[in-house]
């Protein structure tokens, strides 16, 4: 099926993140992609350049707003700052009495499956085939047909480790539930700061609040990380902890009605940057994985790196950073 | 403790049988009162049962054996020693151009709006679809002073002919038969025959029908449209590993009466074979085969027709996938506020694709709902 895993369980949020500076590379080049797609893309891809609001809930987390303001502002990457006033202004659903936010004004929201759907246009699809071995000669899958490829790109998220055991590549659970459609209730995708913490706790399972209006109205309602489990039901426990988080942040969504819940797991790797680049031990072979939480937001620049590399091209942002082969000395 | 979800015939069975075992039992019912829609408004009584009616269960937990639900006090979480599922069934819609308009209705759905308080006096309605049901509700029609111009069965004459032979063998099923052919005498009974489109102005106008090759316009005022009845298995999805979790297969209401005293004596812990129980379910097999749809039916959905009547999703837009779930993901068919109960068993008869992703809530609740205290160990928490 085309984009079932974790492109069809994912918010399909496009963003530019600041969390390292290679991560800030990936995200702001394939954001600048996607970008150039944005006018041809279907209507069913329900592409929304909505934006992002990163939430400051007091002064400390204030200052992470201005330290990221200063970040971008750098990079030339359009920001602004928003204070309370401003702030309550562009979301009136938010609680009062946060302290100001982040403003990404050329962050997106995508609905990824019909994306992944017509990006792959035109290219032959094999549905319903499983590869049971591929090489640098190509693939052969389950029922013994063979398949000649000058390259193989396995990009495949969690499941890769199932091919390869070695990758260090684990499934990070994640919740996310939807609503019926309450046009206007929201306008920018929205994330907690305190997100970034949560999102770095390897640990424990950990829930924030994360909120994105659909094209259809409808608005997506995240987000929790788990570890060590690859068991897909919607637990009730972590789903309860996760809405009244998103409560905290906005007290009108206890009356909203709740459509649809459910899981997906995310290809997390020990240092946070996805695994991009030709396979260890291979030729011929790729791999293009790991990418956790942005896998939608970096595909487009992952794509082109992995063509860049086969093609013999520059590209256009320093490739090393993900290669499958780093060294991961130093991450747990 | 010992819960039921569903007050209908089998729920009730169960629960009157698990209280024969002399254990405690709580029965859910989503419903303001206890019946079901065979038994709806009537007088139903459940002894020492613990009756949560007007509540729905949203989720199941099969590992820590409880179920969210969602009633008049708010959301709650039970523990459950068993799970009885005994939730009956809905009605097949097929789709068909204008099926959608006002006044284009259920079988079934028309008679639970009669039963409730719809006036149908004078009203030209014609019934279509499949199943006994459609004798059952143009009576019911009838006894309220409708005018049933017609009853359009799709099943064939053959096919008709051994359900019939088996109601010989029923005295009882041959009883109510007769009582419904005293009813509709008069009524048109054409067999092998479906609506094949319904036009309004505003109100739904008129049906064309077609038998066969022939063709015809029936002048109505309602039309009740029924293809015969799914199970309401969504619930038994979220916990279908479950050994506490026990799912009472569907019927009419004989053998759901039956399935259900069979699943409250196994989830009391005293299973008792009925021979009763086999007849029924052989009687039900053969209802199954005698009304089973006609293929031909699948051509009713034009391309422009809604299968999805939530997400506006057209046939057209549902060719050329290959399973529900990638349908849903690319054209949002059963995304909306049903969860696909309706273009699910559509698609089903039209595509022969399963729905794999049934995805809690059960039924849309209010967010406030799905925030709960953790899961309770023993008892109840609120």
């Amino acid at each position: 099926m085309i984009g079932g895993g974790a492109t069809a369980a994912g918010m399909g949020h496009l963003a530019v993140m600041d969390d390292s500076d290679p991560q800030f590379a990936l995200t702001s080049y394939s954001q600048a992609l996607w970008s150039e797609l944005a006018p041809q893309l279907p209507p069913d891809a329900e592409y929304l350049p909505c934006g992002s609001l990163w939430l400051a809930a007091d002064d400390e987390e204030m200052a992470e707003v201005y330290r990221k303001f200063a970040f971008y502002q750098e990079r030339n990457i359009a920001v602004e700052v928003l204070d309370a006033k401003q702030l309550a202004e562009a979301e009136p659903n938010l609680r009062r009495g946060l302290a100001g936010a982040l403003r990404m004004p050329s962050d997106s929201v995508i609905y990824a499956p019909c994306a992944a759907r017509w990006l792959l246009e035109g290219i032959p699809v094999f549905l319903g085939h499983q590869v049971s071995e591929f090489t640098d000669e190509g693939v052969e899958f389950a029922n013994g047909h063979r398949f000649a490829a000058g390259s193989v790109i396995l990009a495949t998220g969690t499941a890769i480790t199932r091919a390869l055991p070695w990758v260090p590549v684990q499934p990070r659970k994640g919740h996310l539930l939807i609503t019926d459609r309450y046009p206007g209730f929201l306008h920018h995708q929205l994330i907690e700061l305190g997100y970034l913490k949560s999102a770095h706790s390897v640990a424990n399972d950990s829930v924030a609040f994360n909120a994105q209006p659909r094209a259809t109205g409808q608005i997506l309602i995240g987000s929790s990380r788990q570890f060590g489990t690859e068991d897909s039901t919607v637990e009730q426990d972590i789903l309860s902890r996760m809405l009244a988080r998103a409560i905290e942040y906005m007290p009108g969504l206890p009356t909203l009605s709740a459509i649809r819940a459910w899981t997906g797991f995310r290809a997390a790797t020990p240092d946070k940057l996805p695994l991009i680049g030709l396979c260890p031990g291979h030729s011929n072979v790729y791999l293009a994985t790991g990418h956790e939480g942005l896998g939608i937001s970096t595909s487009l620049a992952t794509g082109r790196l992995i063509a860049d590399h086969i093609l013999g091209r520059l590209s256009a942002i320093p490739r090393e950073p993900y290669l499958p082969g780093r060294s991961f000395d130093g991450h747990d | 403790m010992i819960i039921v979800v569903g007050a209908g015939p089998a729920g009730i069975a169960a629960a009157r049988c698990v209280l024969e075992c002399n254990l405690p039992v709580t029965v859910i019912d989503d419903n303001p009162a206890p019946g079901g829609q065979i038994w709806r408004g009537e007088a139903i009584n459940l002894g020492a049962a613990q009756l949560l009616s007007g509540t729905r269960v949203v989720a199941i937990d099969g590992r820590a054996r409880t179920v969210l639900t969602e009633g008049p006090g708010g959301p709650r979480t039970l523990h459950f020693s068993k799970l009885i599922l005994a939730t009956g069934s809905r009605e097949l819609f097929l789709p068909f151009p204008g099926w959608t308009l006002p006044g284009v209705f259920g079988a079934g759905g028309i008679q639970a709006l009669v039963k409730t308080g719809l006036h149908v006096a004078g009203k030209r309605i014609v019934v279509a679809g499949s199943g006994p049901l459609l004798l059952a509700v143009a009576a019911l029609l009838r006894r309220r002073g409708a005018d049933v111009r017609l009853i359009a069965e799709q099943a064939r004459p053959a096919a008709l002919f051994s359900f019939a032979a088996a109601l010989l063998t029923n005295a009882a099923k041959l009883k109510e038969g007769a009582g419904f052919a005293w009813t509709l005498a008069g009524v048109p009974y054409a067999t092998g025959a479906w609506v094949e489109a319904a036009e309004a102005e505003g109100h739904v106008r008129h049906v064309h029908l077609r038998q066969g090759n022939r063709r015809w316009v029936e002048e109505c005022d309602y039309a009740a449209i029924g293809y015969g009845l799914v199970p309401n298995d969504e619930l038994h999805s979220f916990a279908a590993d479950s050994e506490h979790v026990i799912p009472v297969p569907t019927g009419d209401v004989d053998l759901a009466t039956l399935e259900g005293a069979a699943a409250g004596y196994e989830a009391a812990g005293q299973p008792r074979p009925s021979a009763k129980l086999e007849r029924a379910r052989r009687f039900g097999a053969v209802l199954a085969r005698a009304f089973a749809l006609d293929p031909e039916l699948r051509s009713l959905p034009k391309s422009d027709t809604f299968v999805c009547r939530c997400e506006d999703v057209t046939l057209e837009r549902l060719c050329g996938w290959d399973s529900f779930r990638a349908a849903k993901l690319h054209t949002r068919c059963g995304m909306g506020p049903c969860q696909g109960r309706i273009c699910g068993p559509a698609a089903r008869f039209l595509f022969g694709w399963q729905d794999t992703s049934i995805r809690p809530p059960a039924f849309p609740v209010r967010i406030a709902s799905l925030v709960t205290t953790t899961l309770a160990t023993n008892g109840e928490t609120s």
